[in-house]
């Protein structure tokens, strides 16, 4: 089975090159959508061994998912993983997000990060709970960690997904799309490297409530 | 007739001027020019013939002709507002999925060079 691992990447320069040397060794393929970055992430993860599709303008983290995931499966792939580019994410969990898939018990993998107080800090367990309490709201399903960027599908799985949102609020929308799909989810434990740098990224209060905004807009015009 | 009137009623037949020019150089569809003549039509209607409001504030229950015209003003600038904005939305998307192309493509191109 052809595995490949979607990365979406903006001014990532420093960290992409070490995620796609971890990934390297993993999956079969790896791939950076660089989305738009002004510094060198493309050639730099093109060195470290990925294949680049660059967006000639920065379009967000959903346009950029999406297009990888298109990549992906032109690509042929079997298994698919989105993967962050800022370091936050472990190579070695990518195995056991494969695992459900590869046995059949579930079309879809997402990584939840451990809600254990001694790993998160409290800021990021309140912006992840209130996450999943208006994905919850808004798309009926309650999941551990839908801000997860560590996700992973079987390929036609992710042929399935219509996704619309652009940018941050993806994440909530690839859970619609599990739930109006009637897809098959399992979330795997993970566990997270906070960084001081990774610490910084992450939607900030007035970010969240924007995509909230949106979130809600799209539920209406569908 | 005050000059509030006859500066709206002015406007009103520029902007029907302007309104018709533009669906002559085929910039505007033919329903977009209906929608629009009837909406100019409407307001010169109100100011010219103040009555009219009152007449219409009477049937849907409202104290003066002003505040229902600016009611109704209101509902529909929100109206329109949220069509432009679900435009922009479906803008912004489509400017995603040519951007997306053309990273792909480009890709393709690549890799059929390295070959």
């Amino acid at each position: 089975m052809k595995t490949v691992a979607v990365v979406p990447a903006y001014n990532e320069g420093n960290t992409v090159s070490g995620v796609v040397r971890s990934l390297c060794g993993v999956v079969d393929e790896v791939i950076v959508v660089d989305d738009g970055s002004a510094d060198r992430t493309g050639s730099v993860a093109q060195a470290a061994g990925a294949r680049v599709v660059r967006h000639f303008i920065n379009r967000g983290l959903g346009a950029a998912i999406g297009t990888g995931i298109a990549a992906a499966l032109r690509a042929d792939a079997r298994l698919i993983v989105t993967f962050d580019a800022d370091g936050q994410h472990d190579a070695a969990d990518v195995a056991r997000m494969f695992e459900p898939l590869r046995s059949g018990r579930a079309d879809v993998t997402i990584g939840a990060r451990t809600m254990d107080r001694q790993l998160m800090p409290r800021t990021r367990r309140i912006a992840n709970w209130l996450g999943n309490a208006l994905t919850y709201v808004l798309f009926g399903l309650w999941v551990q960690d839908s801000q997860s960027g560590l996700r992973a599908f079987t390929s036609d799985a992710a042929a399935a997904l219509d996704l619309r949102c652009d940018r941050m609020e993806v994440s909530s929308e690839i859970i619609r799309e599990i739930r109006r799909q009637k897809l098959r989810l399992e979330e795997v434990p993970i566990r997270p490297v906070y960084t001081e740098y990774s610490m910084s990224k992450g939607q900030g209060f007035v970010t969240g409530l924007k995509t909230a905004g949106k979130l809600l807009l799209h539920r209406v015009i569908r | 007739m005050l000059l509030i009137q006859l500066i709206i009623i002015a406007f009103a037949a520029f902007a029907v001027w302007r309104t018709v020019s533009r669906f002559r150089e085929g910039e505007l569809s033919a329903r977009a020019l209906v929608l629009w003549l009837l909406f100019w039509i409407v307001v010169t209607v109100a100011v010219a013939l103040p009555q009219s409001t009152s007449w219409f504030a009477a049937v849907v229950g409202v104290g003066r002709g002003v505040d229902a015209a600016i009611y109704v003003s209101i509902v529909v600038i929100f109206y329109l507002l949220f069509r432009v904005f679900i435009k922009l939305e479906k803008i912004q998307h489509d400017i995603t999925l040519l951007v997306r192309e053309v990273g792909l493509m480009k890709g393709e191109g690549d890799s059929e060079q390295d070959n």
